[in-house]
């Protein structure tokens, strides 16, 4: 394994170290259609992984690399694809078909400008909820928002490592900004790299239930072809896999689905603070307008002001107990994203009116800046002092 | 006969769903007696399935089983046999799943050459909603969405399979369910993508319409329809209008996809010294 993964200090642009993290999980299959800006993902692919023994397919479009993702996870090969926001649509049933069969599977989705063809080359944050309610149904889903290059090879691997250990569907949700960015890193050794496995059953065939769970809500899984012959589908099934309309088991396999994830907030959601001790405004932000904000936080402090950052490293479950928290301390709360206010709702829901939540949104295909975050954050301060 | 086929069913999923007339369990009959007759691991087969009734057929086989989304099957099985091409995987759809939503995938896995064996359920009608026409409902016949009559033409499923780059190529009827079972097993036997396209009735979405009778009465005619290769060489056109063209369709070479695959493995490690 040592001699997978990338070692030492280098220049490295986020999409790359997308693919470095994900063979350092131990991805073997990559199945994509190209779409910019995340076409790197499958180039290197392309060329990394049939060195290491792996599988790398051009599919004939974003369907059908999700199809053929799936497959290849059920087949017992950990799986990934890559794509941006038009292609992230389409993709949108076969990923409702994962969260459903249960089969674990990590898709990329470097987001563009959009709606539609919008900007193809032009970052933004416009799939927030895309990410979350993009097919239909409810539905368990991990999304997780690197917010520089180092961190796109870390979430890359704790992506594969959550998907394998909840057996979801998880979302590496970029952006232009951090997807097409160099930056100089140093990435983990190896042996530092935590790889998780998925469940294997420890029964004989006879015995297995492929969707029977254990204490923590997930059901070991086999692998086709390992000799546990059983059935996979979209259609509600029982815990052989067969399926049913009966309401008591469709009832109890979709609060189960919830619950898997629900149930281990504390493992799944990760937020990082910076000068939230005594922050008095503090500003959320997440991917690259999160450096913005980071700045901005800087430059207000350097003025006297006593700002601070919330970044939500996982955005989807929202991190609502993280959030719900700064109520209590902060004085107001300024949402600062690439969109027109996506995950300003969720701010605004989990702190119940206790706090003013005010936006900063850009949705003109450039990258926000601090000024524009360090102006609302001035405006914040000055309102205070003067009531 | 009927035990070897039961040994690889899942006899506690029955009764199945299909109508009373429904040839699909024909179909489903022919390719366990086929997989037997290759004898075929179960452990190591896998059945990959669609959308539609003839799809529902994976969930009562005895083998590794994947019902997936509406068009996608070829798809999720190009992933299951490039991820492990030492799995043999039969994929079922039908002639909507097909050709119609899944037409994409369908050319593309023929184009690939990809070992996996197709086996296409023609009813010539979506059944499992109600009796829509599909891709492969004749000009001129009536389905809820045709009242007035289909004004489309319909596909040759078999050229274009054969057009797309598929080298295994053959049709049956359900009346000809041991000719079925035959072309299955050279289909599965073929190294690289085969489409083996099985004429089946569905009396109570497109025959009733039609009047073309129960299921008997369409097994009739798929008897009295159904010509030879043989016998097609020596027939004009004209003949040839409203019959069915059975047997071994076309045959061909062509590298496989996933053997070449295994070749670009092989060249990306001597490239890079691992």
């Amino acid at each position: 394994m040592m001699s997978d993964v990338v070692e030492m200090a280098r220049l490295m642009q986020g999409n790359e170290a997308v693919v470095e993290g994900a063979l350092a999980a131990g991805v073997r299959f990559y199945a994509g259609y190209p779409i910019t800006p995340s076409t790197e993902i499958a180039e290197l692919m392309a060329e990394r992984l049939p060195a290491l023994g792996g599988k790398f397919i051009q599919m004939e479009d974003e369907i059908a690399s999700m199809a053929a993702v799936i497959g290849a996870s059920l087949a017992g090969v950990k799986a990934l694809t890559a794509t941006s926001g038009p292609g992230f649509s389409l993709k949108q049933e076969n990923i409702g078909f994962a969260a459903m069969a249960e089969i674990p599977c990590v898709i990329v989705n470097v987001q563009r400008w959009g709606p539609s063809t919008g900007i193809p080359t032009a970052p933004a944050q416009g799939d927030v909820m895309q990410a979350r309610w993009g097919t239909h149904g409810d539905h368990p889903v991990i999304v997780l928002c690197p917010a520089s290059v180092r961190e796109a090879y870390l979430l890359a691997i704790r992506a594969v490592n959550l998907s394998e250990k909840y057996r979801v569907p998880v979302i590496l949700l970029m952006d232009e900004v951090i997807g097409h960015m160099r930056e100089r890193v140093v990435l983990p050794r190896a042996k530092e790299v935590e790889v998780i496995e998925r469940k294997k059953p420890s029964v004989e065939p006879k015995d297995y239930y492929p969707y029977r769970p254990g204490d923590d809500g997930v059901p070991p899984m086999a692998s086709f072809g390992e000799g546990y012959r059983y059935h996979v589908t979209g259609l509600v099934h029982d815990e052989k896999g067969n399926p049913t309309t009966d309401p008591q088991v469709a009832e109890s396999l979709l609060l189960r689905l919830h619950r898997k994830i629900y149930d281990h907030l504390d493992d799944v959601v990760s937020v990082e603070g910076y000068q939230l001790e005594d922050a008095e405004v503090t500003v959320v932000a997440y991917g690259a307008a999160a450096r913005s904000a980071k700045r901005a936080v800087k430059e207000a402090r350097a003025a006297g002001i006593k700002a601070g950052l919330l970044r939500p490293v996982t955005i989807w479950p929202f991190p609502e107990k993280e959030v719900a928290e700064l109520a209590g301390r902060v004085r107001h709360i300024i949402v600062a994203e690439m969109n027109l206010g996506q995950l300003k709702g969720e701010v605004e829901r989990a702190v119940r009116g206790r706090v003013g939540v005010s936006g900063v949104n850009r949705v003109n295909g450039e990258l926000i800046t601090f000024e524009e975050i360090l102006s609302a954050i001035r405006e914040v301060a000055l309102d205070a002092q003067s009531g | 006969m009927l035990s070897q086929v039961e040994s690889h069913l899942r006899s506690d999923r029955f009764p199945h769903i299909w109508c009373p007339g429904c040839g699909n369990g024909i179909v489903l009959a022919a390719l366990v007696r086929a997989i037997e007759e290759l004898g075929y691991d179960p452990d190591k087969t896998v059945v990959v399935s669609g959308i539609g009734c003839s799809s529902r057929a994976a969930g009562y086989l005895d083998f590794n089983t994947l019902h997936t989304t509406h068009g996608r099957a070829l798809a999720f099985a190009t992933g299951i046999k490039l991820a492990r091409p030492e799995l043999e995987v039969f994929v079922l759809m039908g002639d909507g799943d097909a050709t119609a939503i899944g037409g994409n995938h369908f050319i593309h896995a023929a184009r690939r050459n990809i070992d996996l064996t197709a086996i296409i359920f023609n009813n010539s009608i979506y059944g499992m909603t109600g009796g829509q026409y599909s891709p492969l409902t004749p000009p001129g016949k009536r389905a809820t969405t045709a009242p007035y009559g289909n004004i489309e033409r319909s596909f040759d499923i078999a050229e274009l399979a054969k057009g797309a780059g598929a080298t295994y190529v053959a049709r049956a009827t359900t009346y000809h369910a041991t000719m079925l079972e035959k072309l299955i097993v050279a289909g599965a036997r073929n190294k690289g993508f085969s489409v083996i396209e099985a004429i089946t009735a569905c009396p109570v979405g497109y025959g009733r319409r039609n009047k073309m009778g129960n299921g008997l009465q369409m097994l009739l005619w798929q008897k009295e329809h159904a010509v030879t290769v043989k016998q097609a060489e020596k027939m004009s056109p004209e003949e040839l209008r409203d019959k069915i063209v059975i047997g071994e369709l076309y045959k061909g070479e062509a590298p496989e996809y996933t053997a070449m695959y295994q070749q670009v493995i092989e060249r990306a490690q001597k490239t890079t010294g691992q």
